[in-house]
């Protein structure tokens, strides 16, 4: 301490006066935040981006949709038009992605097929959120008995086998497209409620909820304006990962014969068509939608990882 | 912990309740008898079949006889195939399917571990994107299809293994291979990330510090800490296992439960898609409640008289 002190006194001497000047003390200056500041999801998005694994899986769901639709009107052969002269074609530079058994053009019918599977994939989704976030809500926010009531109700069906009621379900009502959706989502809201109703259950002892009902807001619209946009990230992770697991349990459906029938194809159908057709070389039938079933997996799953990362305030940085 | 148990038992049972309350309803919600076919039958024997099957009872009575075959463990005969009882399907498909549902659990969660502790130990080592590669593929690519390639590549083309039914260890390969490649994959990811986690974590810092070698730390104190996530998906990887049988079973011939099960829905023969059903649903909610059990066992963290209001 004492060796310190008259280390700065020496200084003085040797070094002019004039070397010195007044720091410049602005206040303003001073006070400025130097980082911009960032919305949560502006924040998240700048995560996501850094993320690759997870644009490469969502640039290709991007391709993918725009595919969905381009692709039928760009090939020069009908989806559903049977050719027998041109049964099972391999790929050539007239039919990019072969024909099969019916002599129908496989490129074209992949891209109809990824409609209707991605179709089924966001219906399930959607309509997933809406009731899971409703109910979820409701039991998460009300608390008490309701809660336990209702939470009685989400935990008998959550121990329902998820795959055999659908399957039970497609068997009464016939298969179809919306058979397949009804089945989906009978039992797979309540993964989405039971989240919903945690985070809600953490997020409305937050101050501004207390704020919020002091000025006597009412419950619906504390539960949409405070509630769920705080609790918005798990419940779009559990979304993206929604969707494949519904187009793989389509998949598995069509696969048992109880998924989408003809004239419409779906990933699943057509690879199911397609088995047979493995063993007598003609490849291409099973490849091309095993192919996109698969892609279109790994393309949620990564996004869905990625946007768990990014969404997760915790890792703010 | 008796107390828990206790309440675990009757919700199991409640649940169970439900599902053959809800088979049976829906069952007898289709429009049309069963024996609707294309071949003409007189009016008699079709009256003859339908109190055979008691189908010209009113619908509680039929309920009450339904619930009453199945705690009494009697799912009556078949429809389509009338010398055989479900229980006779259930008896002879049921070893054959489970062997191939413990072996492929096995194998799933053996190599699952271990993909995951690899990875987890060299983190965004080579090892480590390879094993998440892996994963990543095994999660991605449906069992049937996986299947298929299966057969093609190493049983058509390089013909290695046999291509279908069940018969000798050889057999068992490729449908193992195909049913565990998902789960596996799942074990892994979760594996390796409950790991990471628990390697920050300060007692393996002392143990670090004690000077025990990294064998020992690693198995001894990480991994047993590690595996605790990965008992809670055991009950719903068994899930997907057994629906995966109906699949696999069906691609390789295997004289299974699925395959019986396939085949009934195919063939709309309503007692045998209930009584397997039900069987199915009852070994899946045992599952889950011993996977509870054993959760709360393992980790002595977890009152479990207390889980319930969490």
């Amino acid at each position: 301490m004492e060796l310190h002190k008259r280390d700065n006194r020496n200084i003085s001497p040797e070094i002019p006066d004039d070397w010195f000047a007044p720091k410049n003390k602005n206040q303003e200056q001073a006070e400025a935040v130097v980082r911009p500041s960032l919305s949560y999801w502006q924040d998240a998005w700048n995560r996501l981006v850094k993320n690759k694994l997870a644009m490469t899986g969502l640039i290709f769901l991007i391709l993918l949709t725009i595919m969905a639709f381009l692709g039928p009107a760009i090939s020069p052969h009908s989806g559903s038009q049977q050719q027998l002269a041109n049964q099972n074609l391999a790929p050539s530079s007239d039919y990019w992605f072969g024909t099969d058994e019916l002599g129908r053009d496989v490129f074209t019918r992949v891209w109809q097929g990824a409609q209707v599977s991605l179709f089924v994939g966001l219906a399930a989704a959607l309509i997933d959120f809406a009731i899971g976030v409703a109910y979820g809500g409701i039991a998460g926010y009300k608390g008490g008995k309701t809660d336990n009531f209702m939470m009685r109700i989400v935990e008998i069906l959550y121990g329902l086998p998820y795959l055999l009621v659908v399957i039970l379900i497609s068997v009464v009502m016939g298969p179809g497209l919306f058979t397949i959706i009804f089945a989906l989502t009978i039992t797979g809201w309540v993964g989405m409620a039971r989240i919903v109703r945690g985070q809600v259950l953490q997020v409305k002892n937050y101050e501004f909820v207390m704020a919020s009902k002091t000025f006597g807001t009412k419950t619906g619209r504390i539960i949409r304006k405070n509630l769920l946009p705080n609790t918005m990230g798990p419940i779009i992770v559990q979304m993206t990962l929604t969707v494949p697991s519904a187009i793989f349990a389509e998949a598995f459906l069509s696969f048992l014969g109880l998924g989408i029938q003809p004239p419409l194809a779906s990933w699943g159908s057509m690879a199911n068509d397609a088995l047979s057709a493995i063993l007598t070389g003609h490849w291409w039938r099973l490849f091309f939608p095993a192919l996109l079933i698969s892609l279109t997996m790994f393309s949620f799953n990564v996004l869905g990882d990625g946007l768990q990362d990014a969404l997760d305030p915790k890792l703010r940085r | 912990m008796l107390r828990y148990i206790m309440k675990r038992l009757i919700a199991m049972v409640i649940t169970l309740w439900f599902i053959v309350t809800l088979t049976f309803f829906l069952m007898h919600s289709i429009p049309g008898s069963p024996f609707n076919e294309e071949r003409a039958t007189s009016e008699a024997v079709q009256r003859n079949l339908e109190s055979f099957y008691n189908l010209d009872k009113p619908l509680y009575v039929q309920y009450f006889s339904y619930m009453k075959s199945v705690v009494t463990l009697d799912f009556g005969p078949s429809i389509k195939k009338p010398s055989q009882s479900v229980n006779d399907m259930l008896s002879r498909g049921f070893p054959v399917s489970f062997e191939l549902g413990i072996v492929t659990l096995v194998v799933a969660i053996i190599s699952g571990i271990t993909l995951g502790v690899i990875a987890a130990l060299r983190h965004n080592g080579f090892i480590d994107y390879l094993a998440m590669t892996i994963a990543v593929l095994g999660i991605s690519i449906p069992n049937f299809v996986l299947a298929t390639m299966l057969i093609q590549q190493l049983a058509v083309n390089v013909p290695i293994f046999p291509v279908a039914t069940w018969s000798s260890p050889m057999h068992m390969v490729l449908p193992t291979l195909a049913l565990a490649t998902g789960p596996m994959a799942i074990i892994a990811r979760l594996t390796r990330s409950s790991m990471m986690e628990v390697l920050t974590q300060d007692y393996i810092r002392t143990a670090r510090a004690k000077g025990l070698s990294p064998v020992k730390i690693v198995f001894r104190h990480a991994l047993r800490n590690a595996l605790l996530p990965v008992v809670t998906v055991l009950g719903t990887l068994a899930a997907s296992i057994l629906t995966g049988t109906f699949v696999i079973e069906k691609i390789f011939a295997i004289p299974g439960m699925g395959k019986y099960f396939v085949e009934s829905i195919n063939t709309r023969d309503y007692p045998v898609i209930m009584g397997t059903t039900v069987f199915y649903s009852a070994i899946l909610i045992i599952m889950l409640f011993l996977v509870d059990i054993a959760y709360g066992i393992l980790d002595p963290r977890i009152k479990l008289h207390k889980k319930e209001g969490s």
